[in-house]
């Protein structure tokens, strides 16, 4: 085996393997991933692009859990955003007739 | 009628029948840069052997004033024909004919030959061109559909089935080339997606082309849907020509035998890896330091990169390659590359294609991205893949051989034939590095100087377990090779495992983690 000099690799990224660091290419696929986020249980995010058909509770409002809080129409389905838990809405992000994208931010609990 | 009027009166419909869509239609067709279904096939196949069938086949439709409509071979060529001297079915939908959009008699005439080359044991290539289901024919269409699929997954693992997608291949229609063994893309004229761009943006509002949302790069390099890419249709048949002449024509025989030849001196197997584990170099140069003439066909280069796979031939006969890539993510397994191995494995195993792995790579790629993606399900499918198949496994190590991957590129664990490793190899549940950390961590944390006792501890480990000899020593590793010997320990093993006869349990199919 020829002995090949490190710095010739230093145009390459380094990429740490359980601990082993290695002079490597990188994908495309590999430097758009996501870093994860612990979810914050208080933010109702829709899980699904849609339309808001209607919103039923107010900013301030306490809110028991189980209650509907909007309908989300996706797919040819009216679907009920539930209250999670016992609250108070923080705040409201849409209002009746927007389409939003998935992971779009509708209503904030205190 | 004399016969000879009867001949004329054949030859008459014939000629105006293969005119398909028009001569308007075959304008706007080749406008769009691309050949009409007809010249396809007659580029593909080779001179003057394809015969086409159900030329005279009419449309069904009754309804919305189809009835008057004239559809020639309502928009689908099928027939057979041969590539390289062997029968292959084909079957290419014409665009020039309604859109080539699927109604019933044209998925009758796309089973009927379908069948055939099941019967006959014959490849089937499938050309793809279509706008999608006639919607004027409503569920009959979808039917038209379901029979191709069906028919799809009774040929899977008994003819080699490919599809060639050459223009829209939109809704429904993509489930027959996802179910077939190989797709064939073109740049800027192959687009496959289950909803097009115009429906996302009215339900979602997102804008997206249709290149960017299915086209043959996408698929090639995010999806892999694809497995071969090219750059025109010329191209596409090539890479076509050279698959058929590389596999089996079914899965009872074997690839068809090559006059054996030498891989080039310019591949210097010995010169190629650098000796230390954490550098990366290009295992293509290694697999074509080994292959007949320096041969490689490589499947899926585009999508996971960090593992390759493809067919080379080893004294004339075809094998399949299965290779971590060093240069690429340091060749390490995670959800994609698992999952591109484990299907060609696979199709190797169905065909009777002997499977050489090749290993480098420090195991699986970390992070909360991989496991949330299903890493364990997806590695699972290159331990199932391998510990299934029947058909000769040999096994290079060339350097890093760590924890569960070690165990999942096709190990003596999993039966492999014959395990070689050069003497570069590392066997170890994990890198020295690492190893060290946790073994000796007490020594490391008291150590007056913990970062000196660090690197003394991972030369130790080194020295001591990241070899290939602690593996030989319990017969894990049948022989520790120089690197200039693996092409004919390769050549030894493989006529060695040439009536290789091993029994699995009887079972109707197993459940492997798709």
């Amino acid at each position: 085996m020829e002995e090949m000099n490190e710095k010739e690799y230093g145009e390459y990224p380094t990429l740490s393997i359980s601990s082993g660091l290695y002079k490597t290419e990188l994908t495309d696929k590999f430097k758009q991933r996501k870093n994860w986020v612990a979810p914050d249980p208080k933010q109702i995010f829709a899980v699904i692009p849609g339309t808001i058909l209607d919103v039923f509770v107010n900013v301030g409002q306490e809110v028991k859990k189980g209650e509907i809080l909007l309908i989300l129409e996706a797919m040819k389905m009216q679907n009920q955003i539930i209250m999670p838990f016992d609250g108070k809405i923080k705040k409201i992000y849409v209002k009746p007739d927007e389409v939003i994208k998935k992971a779009h931010l509708m209503v904030e609990i205190i | 009628m004399s016969l000879k009027r009867n001949i004329q009166d054949l030859r008459k419909r014939k000629i105006e029948v293969q005119k398909g869509g028009g001569d308007k239609a075959i304008e706007k067709q080749a406008a769009m840069g691309k050949l009409t279904a007809r010249e396809r096939i007659l580029a593909i196949l080779d001179k003057n052997s394809f015969h086409e069938y159900d030329l005279f086949v009419e449309h069904l439709a009754r309804d919305f004033n189809m009835e008057n409509k004239v559809l020639h071979g309502d928009g689908v060529i099928t027939g057979t024909g041969t590539i390289h001297g062997s029968p292959i079915c084909i079957y290419a939908q014409d665009f020039t004919v309604a859109g080539g959009s699927l109604g019933l008699m044209h998925a009758r005439k796309i089973t009927k030959i379908m069948d055939h080359a099941l019967k006959m044991r014959v490849p089937l290539i499938g050309i793809n061109d279509s706008g999608g289901a006639r919607i004027q024919e409503g569920v009959n269409s979808l039917a038209g559909y379901g029979e191709i699929f069906f028919r799809n997954t009774l040929a899977s693992g008994v003819i080699p089935q490919l599809s060639v997608i050459l223009g829209p291949c939109a809704g429904g229609a993509v489930y027959s080339p996802a179910l077939t063994d190989f797709v064939f893309v073109v740049e800027n004229i192959s687009k496959m997606f289950i909803t097009g761009p115009s429906v996302i943006k009215s339900v979602l509002g997102e804008e997206i082309t249709m290149e960017e949302l299915g086209g043959a790069r996408v698929h090639s390099e995010v999806t892999g849907n694809a497995h071969f890419f090219a750059k025109s249709e010329l191209e596409c048949f090539d890479q076509i020509k050279t698959l058929i002449g590389l596999i089996p024509r079914n899965n009872t025989d074997k690839a068809v035998k090559i006059e054996p030849k030498e891989p080039l001196k310019k591949y210097k197997i010995d010169k190629i890896v650098p000796n230390n584990a954490r550098l990366p170099y290009d295992i293509n140069d290694i697999i074509k330091s080994i292959t007949d003439n320096s041969e490689f066909f490589e499947v899926m280069e585009l999508y996971a990169p960090n593992i390759v796979i493809g067919f080379g031939r080893m004294n004339g006969e075809t094998c399949g390659f299965v290779a971590n890539q060093p240069k690429v993510l340091a060749g390490v397994l995670d959800c994609d590359s698992s999952d591109k191995a484990a299907r060609f494995i696979r199709y190797c195993d169905s065909f009777n294609i002997p499977i050489i792995t090749l290993e480098d790579m420090p195991g699986y790629l970390p992070g909360a991205d991989q496991e949330h993606m299903g890493v364990i399900r997806h590695g699972a499918k290159i331990l199932y893949a391998y510990s299934e198949a029947t058909v000769p496994k040999i096994t290079i190590i060339i350097r890093k051989a760590y924890g569960g991957g070690y165990i999942a590129m096709n190990s003596r664990h999993l039966r492999a034939d014959f395990v070689f490793a050069w003497p570069t190899a590392e066997i170890a549940v994990m890198g020295p590095e690492g190893a060290a950390n946790i073994v000796f961590r007490k020594e490391i944390e008291s150590a007056e100087d913990p970062e000196a006792m660090r690197q003394q501890k991972i030369e130790e480990y080194k020295t001591k377990f990241a070899n290939p000899y602690v593996a030989a020593a319990k017969g894990y590793v049948d022989q520790v090779i120089e690197p200039f010997e693996t092409r004919s320990m390769l050549l030894h093993a493989l006529s060695v495992s040439e009536n290789k006869s091993v029994s699995m349990p009887r079972k109707k199919h197993g459940i492997p983690p798709f």
